[in-house]
């Protein structure tokens, strides 16, 4: 049985920071299977987690000073949240793995707590069925995990409430960042060569810091002033955070330029800056499929009217 | 999630109050409130907050809850429509 230290190190606090500049972000993950946290005996408390490698860490580092079965899922390095929601952090990854690790054998009790995200993959009482454990959904942060298992496995209201505030916005900023140079860094590249060619060098650096802004703008801006930003919909409030940046870029830089090319390039932007915030829904816990694909059906066509209309602007000056 | 709505009188939730047994596990396992017990029984008091997860139906041993779960997630949503149009292979995502 491997025993696991409930104390993180040096090399998993580096790790958990490097995920979140999305260095190695599909590849953190440890063995699943049963851990040992303290010297559990037959009675102690089995919590079930994924293997991705920061969720593991959480939950271990939360529960030091304590006997505790940690059974760990194989979801392939996602979290909990996101897997179960594609289903492997499931009812069958769960029932495998009970009967893989002779965890029955292991306990005196036929308990596990789950946590609450887990819940879109998991039918408790098919696992019941299947295997005999009784699964309890115990809080909804890793946080509360000790206070739930201090307060005789009670969860209270405000455990299983999901909150998205400014501390918990923050942690996925740098991510959402990274994850646009994908395409931004080509597409500055691109825009700085073709200004610089038909402009000369600062039209095509001023193209490129109104591109770059407009993507902070979508991902930085909309995720930080999320609460403020006025309209339940993200297109909405990244089109709002694109006028402004557009707004300020047109103040610095739009002396020289005509007015067809200053319209169209507020156009252009806002659309970029939008099309960022739309795709943060997936990284919010209050949006629905349904809102989303209203919200696109929606926002597609006004954001490829307004570039279309950009370019003619542009083209026709 | 008092603080964050998302739009309104779009999520598929349904619960047939009918054939509820009243064990309670919808309340146990949804993130932002949407059910309460009354006379025993369960029924929706926030169908706007549903963000169509599918723990509440998943968890239902009597399956009296539908909805059309899924991932409120736009890229996801574009590359499964992509994928359907036969314009991308690579399924992953986050």
């Amino acid at each position: 049985m491997p025993q696991v230290s409930s104390q993180l190190r040096f090399a998993d606090h580096l790790g958990r920071w490097k995920v979140r500049w999305g260095i190695g972000r599909n590849s953190c993950m440890v063995p699943p299977g049963l851990y040992a946290i303290g010297s559990p005996g037959p009675e102690a408390p089995v919590v079930v987690t994924a293997n991705y490698k920061v969720t593991y860490d959480l939950v271990r580092s939360s529960l030091g000073g304590r006997d505790i079965w940690l059974l760990v899922l194989e979801t392939f390095g996602i979290n909990v949240w996101c897997a179960a929601g594609k289903g492997s952090f499931g009812t069958g990854e769960l029932v495998r793995r009970v009967r893989q690790t002779g965890l029955e054998k292991v306990l005196g009790h036929r308990t596990l707590l789950l946590p609450i995200l887990g819940a879109p993959g998991v039918a408790a009482h098919e696992v019941a069925k299947e295997t005999g454990f009784e699964v309890r959904y115990a809080a909804l942060r890793v946080a509360d995990l000790p206070e739930y298992l201090d307060n005789g496995m009670n969860t209270t209201p405000a455990m299983r409430e999901l909150t998205f505030t400014l501390a918990e916005r923050l942690a996925l900023v740098p991510v959402e960042w990274v994850l646009s140079f994908k395409f931004a860094l080509p597409a500055t590249a691109l825009l700085l060569t073709v200004g610089w060619w038909l402009n000369g060098f600062s039209a095509g650096l001023t193209g490129s810091i109104a591109f770059l802004g407009a993507i902070a703008a979508g991902t930085v801006a909309v995720t930080v002033l999320l609460p403020w930003l006025p309209g339940a919909s993200f297109a909405c409030k990244g089109m709002i955070a694109g006028l402004l940046w557009s707004g300020c870029w047109v103040l610095w830089a739009g002396e020289n330029l005509s007015l067809p090319t200053l319209i169209g390039s507020v156009l252009a932007l806002t659309t970029v800056s939008s099309f960022y915030a739309l795709n943060f829904t997936g990284s919010t816990p209050f949006t629905s499929p349904s809102g989303v694909r209203k919200e696109m059906r929606t926002a597609f066509p006004a954001m490829a009217s307004a570039l279309i209309i950009a370019v003619v602007l542009w083209i026709g000056v | 999630m008092r603080k964050f709505r998302y739009l309104k009188e779009v999520a598929t939730l349904e619960l047939d109050e009918e054939r509820c047994i009243g064990c309670r596990r919808c309340l146990e396992v949804c993130p932002h409130g949407v059910f309460a017990m009354r006379d025993g029984r369960a029924r929706i008091i926030d169908r706007d907050a549903c963000i169509e997860c599918g723990a509440c139906a998943r968890n239902c041993p009597v399956s009296t809850v539908r909805v059309d779960a899924g991932v409120g997630c736009a890229n996801a949503l574009i590359i499964e429509w992509l994928h359907e149009k036969g314009l991308f292979r690579n399924r992953s995502c986050c």
